[in-house]
């Protein structure tokens, strides 16, 4: 197991969005951290850093996985999704088009997560109720919005997709 | 764009969405505005009131990676207390200087090399602290015999003001039926997702000091930050960041944060960075008050209310911190509700407690006054048994009495509340779902319904603060009145517009807003607009007012944005009616040209028209000032001061909500369940329909919060008890009820586009209407939010639902 001494930076490759990236991290530099400060990919966003708010959620090999309850060197070596890395070739995602024509998002602070929430989520259930789109946004924050617009939205990427 | 080929009106999609949607767009923890930045962190104190006995810094100061540590007595040696509207002798500076008045108050900050580092020294700070009783209950702190927070004022009530309108006395006697209710409302607030955050830069030779932050305004603000760090004006530099995190009022509640940061940086010679943590957050921000109050209504057998009486004890926290005691005053001037109700007392306590300071959170003042008056009334209807919607039917201001001057001075621009009030009766099915009710009651289940109206103040007269003082103690202080709008609209060289509207949005869609206004007055398309929304004090127009406050943008921002637009279209059509040799009135914008009414093939471009403004001023039309950019200033009409009988016209438009809420409890477990909820709402002219809608179901969910869950908690030692998102309870997706909006709209005179302000929205209802739906359903009128499950299993436990 790799062992770190206080206060000593460790080198952190990630690949991220499909490209790799490198940096250095303390074994108490949050992933959070690591991806804003060090890798300057300021998308994902930090609500609480106690692992309520799900706005920093990023996907980590295929998971959404909430990025300040990880340690950047816990993750040496895994592929990374932000929310960066959603509209491919430059335009919107059909989650990210739902959103802008549901009016999904309000300030737009709990928006990554949950998109990146929301994207994986499709993938394994891709044709959701509207109880289970509900149950899965309990896992995020959004203080605009009272959450009507994201689940229309979803519902209907997942209407349309099926 | 509408039927009518304009872009305001239609459900354009927001100008802001696709940066934020794909990660691009910038919040204040993203900028790095100058380079050497240290970052901050800051000690707070553990205890709710205690006299510091001793700060030692010596190890903080010498952990590797620390720049330095500022105290409270540097920062009280190095800025002046910041005042508030009332005079009383409190010396507020942004860190605790020999005693701590709540738990959460900033004792030290240090700087180092980064946040980690900073967090490791406070750790190494060691203060003696001694503490003192702490004073938590709003009728103890009144006792004379109460431990003080401020010794020098000599009381913990620091602001006691009574008001008569007609005559109350005379109603009372009357009556032929006086209902009163004791109530206590929570402590809760909206907890913008995105938290305080700042950069703080002084500058010596001459002294001057820059500040990123997202801070909303309002910017009358600034100047008291120029008076505690002993600048003028133009050495205060406020710059806002791109985008803001949601706000809601709380980001007003960070200036004293602003000013310690500027002072840190001063004396420890580096630029500072601070972001505020949600643990912070939730113990040192903001708030919204917590109260405890009592109503009186004054009814005649058939349902006329005759006389009102407000008695108001509001908890302020720590300190009455700038623009208090306003939250009690922005709806005074329209206590009479949506009501004809002439005769009317308010009393009114600010009292100080050992919590954190109160100030801006969405509806400002408007839950709890709503509460009050609106739990009368449908607890008036009950004792007169008259059914809930017909008792306001029969005391609402006519449709046909506006402009309505209400008797503490509000004027209602326009409205049809009783049209509201059928739209919301007919979306509820309300005869079916009184039927409902029968029904369920026969079954032996708890179901009740419940009613809430309000109107809603848009675009704040900044005079109305002024009411906190006497008429005597106004006179003395010289005038105040307004709220001021400001945009400016510039062509550049190449013929592009930018639109710059100095109104901080966190999320309100402004720029879209404000593109489609600007589209219609020159004839262009919203994508062919950019807009900046955020302030810089040094370079742009702004003043006072200026900020994102009191639904204030689509009220009186909007107002400012058309002008700017007037002005530039018709400097725009008097170039081209040169060079198309036509009089000026005879050349229209569409299309993106400036062309002849009637010949449209007679067209030039508007890039063109307007490039020549810079590129050629020789050409322009006599006694043109060349170049485009246009500043408007708007005063909106009719915003005095208040006057000698404490009268004052509060704000600009009024628009009228009419909330109607079912809800059925379960016995077994005090859960509230609410079945039905509809919202009518009367938002003027509907300027973009999507981002109306928005608005309105984010405010219900902040009411929603209020009303089942949301409180900030503290023991009776005064420690906080809802310091992580895991303790204070945000409502999430799957507790959210569902909602039916419908709109019954009249069009304001008092804005040029018949727009009114609407963004508190439901926030200020819905714990009213699902509070009275939870009287109806206990048979009980002595129930208080939030609507928790062990409250409200209390409730049912002690034999309520005798209905
Ligand atoms: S920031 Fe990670 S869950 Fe809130
Ligand atoms: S859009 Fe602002 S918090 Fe969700």
């Amino acid at each position: 197991m790799l062992r770190i001494k206080p206060g000593t930076r460790h080198r952190v490759t990630v690949t991220v969005n499909g490209r790799r990236h490198g940096g250095f991290a303390e074994a108490r530099t949050l992933l959070s951290d690591f991806l804003r400060h060090e890798l300057k990919l300021f998308g994902t966003h930090v609500g609480c850093e106690h692992g309520v708010c799900g706005a920093c959620t990023v996907n980590i090999d295929g998971r959404a996985v909430r990025s300040c309850l990880r340690f950047a060197v816990q993750v040496d070596g895994a592929e990374i999704g932000t929310v960066e890395g959603l509209a491919e070739g430059g335009s919107l995602s059909p989650l990210q088009e739902a959103f802008r024509r549901h009016h999904a998002l309000q300030c737009g602070f709990c928006t990554a997560g949950i998109l990146i929430s929301a994207t994986q989520f499709l993938e394994t259930n891709p044709d959701p109720t509207e109880d289970e789109v509900r149950d899965m946004l309990s896992g995020h924050i959004c203080r605009c919005t009272g959450y009507e617009g994201m689940v229309r939205a979803i519902l209907d990427v997942a209407g349309g997709s099926s | 764009m509408t039927e009518g080929g304009r872009w305001v009106g239609a459900p354009v999609p927001r100008k802001e969405d696709e940066a934020l949607l794909t990660g691009h767009a910038r919040f204040i923890d993203d900028m790095e505005p100058v380079p050497g930045l240290r970052h901050a962190a800051l000690l707070r104190s553990p205890h709710a009131h205690a006299d510091i006995v001793s700060v030692d810094i010596s190890n903080a100061v010498s952990h590797p990676g620390v720049h330095g540590v500022v105290t409270g007595v540097d920062i009280s040696a190095a800025t002046r207390p910041i005042p508030s509207a009332v005079r009383v002798p409190i010396d507020y500076y942004p860190m605790a200087v020999d005693k701590v008045r709540y738990a959460g108050e900033p004792v030290a900050l240090v700087a180092a090399e980064d946040r980690y580092v900073a967090e490791d020294a406070l750790e190494l700070i060691e203060v003696e602290y001694r503490p003192l009783p702490p004073v938590m209950d709003l009728d103890a702190a009144m006792d004379d015999d109460s431990p003080l927070l401020h010794e020098a004022v000599g009381s913990n009530v620091v602001h006691h003001r009574s008001f008569r309108y007609g005559d109350p006395e005379t109603a009372f006697a009357e009556a032929d039926r006086v209902v009163r209710l004791d109530w206590t409302f929570p402590r809760y607030s909206s907890t913008p997702m995105e938290t305080y955050g700042a950069v703080a830069q002084f500058e010596p030779a001459p002294d001057r000091y820059t500040i990123w932050s997202n801070f909303q305004g309002p910017f009358i603000l600034h100047a008291l930050m120029c008076g505690a760090l002993g600048v003028p004006g133009n050495r205060l530099r406020l710059i806002t960041s791109p985008q803001s995190g949601g706000s809601f009022g709380i980001k007003q509640g960070m200036y004293p944060y602003m000013v310690l940061l500027a002072a840190a940086s001063r004396l420890l010679g580096v630029p500072l960075k601070w972001i505020e943590d949600r643990l912070e957050h939730l113990v040192g921000s903001s708030a919204a008050s917590n109260r405890e109050d009592a109503v009186e209504a004054a009814f005649r057998n058939d349902g006329t209310l005759i006389g009102l009486k407000f008695l108001n004890v509001v908890d302020v926290g720590a300190f009455i911190r700038a623009p208090e005691p306003a939250s009690v005053y922005r709806m005074h001037s329209a206590s009479n509700g949506a009501y004809r109700v002439g005769n009317i007392y308010v009393d009114n306590r600010l009292v100080t407690t050992n919590r954190l300071p109160i100030g801006l959170n969405r509806g400002y003042g408007g839950p709890q006054f709503f509460f009050a008056l609106e739990r009368a009334m449908d607890a008036g209807a009950r004792a007169l048994g008259i059914d809930i919607a017909e008792i306001r039917r029969r005391n609402f201001i006519p449709r046909d009495s506006f402009p309505y001057r209400a008797p503490a001075g509000a004027i209602y621009d326009a409205g049809d509340y009783e049209a509201g009030l059928d739209r919301a009766l007919e979306l509820a099915g309300y005869e079916e779902l009184r039927a409902g009710r029968d029904r369920a009651r026969d079954e032996g289940r708890l179901f009740g319904i419940g009613m809430a109206t309000a109107i809603e103040p848009s675009g704040s007269n900044m005079a109305y603060v002024t009411l906190a003082q006497t008429p005597e103690e106004r006179a003395r202080a010289g005038g105040r009145s307004g709220g001021l709008g400001t945009c400016t609209i510039s062509v550049d060289p190449t013929g592009s517009v930018t639109v710059k509207t100095v109104s901080t949005p966190a999320g309100q869609g402004h720029a879209t807003v404000a593109a489609q206004v600007a589209a219609d007055a020159l004839g262009l398309t919203p994508d062919d607009i950019d807009v900046v929304t955020e302030v810089d004090t040094l370079t742009g127009a702004w003043s006072l007012a200026s900020g994102n406050y009191a639904n204030r943008f689509s009220s009186v921002v909007i107002d400012a944005i058309g002008e700017a637009a007037r002005l530039v279209a018709d400097k725009v059509r008097a170039v081209a009616a040169e060079d198309l040799e036509v009089a000026a009135e005879d050349v229209e914008l569409a299309d993106g040209t400036a062309r002849v009414v009637g010949v449209p093939e007679k067209a030039l471009p508007f890039r063109r028209v307007a490039a020549k403004t810079h590129w050629h001023p020789a050409g322009l039309p006599d006694g043109m000032t060349p170049g485009i950019f246009e500043t408007a200033i708007v005063s909106p009409p009719g915003l005095g001061p208040p006057d000698e009988r404490d009268r004052v016209a509060s704000a600009v438009t009024f628009g009228f909500i009419c909330d109607l809420a079912a809800v059925e409890i379960d016995r077994g477990t005090g859960r509230v369940e609410v079945r039905k909820y509809v919202s009518v709402h009367d938002v003027g002219n509907v300027l973009n329909p999507l981002i109306v809608e928005g608005q309105i179901l984010g405010g219900f969910a902040h009411g929603v919060g209020g009303a089942l869950m949301e409180e900030m908690v503290y023991d009776e030692e005064g420690n906080p008890l809802s310091g992580t998102f895991a303790d204070y309870l945000c409502v999430t997706a799957p507790e959210m009820p569902a909602l039916t909006v419908g709109h019954v709209d009249t069009p304001s005179p008092h804005t040029a586009l018949g727009a009114k302000g609407m963004g508190d929205g439901c926030s200020m209802l819905a714990p009213t209407a699902i509070a009275n739906a939870v009287a109806d359903a206990l048979g009980r009128e002595d129930v208080d939010p939030p609507f928790t499950l062990n409250r409200v299993w209390d409730l049912v436990a002690d034999g309520g639902g005798a209905g």
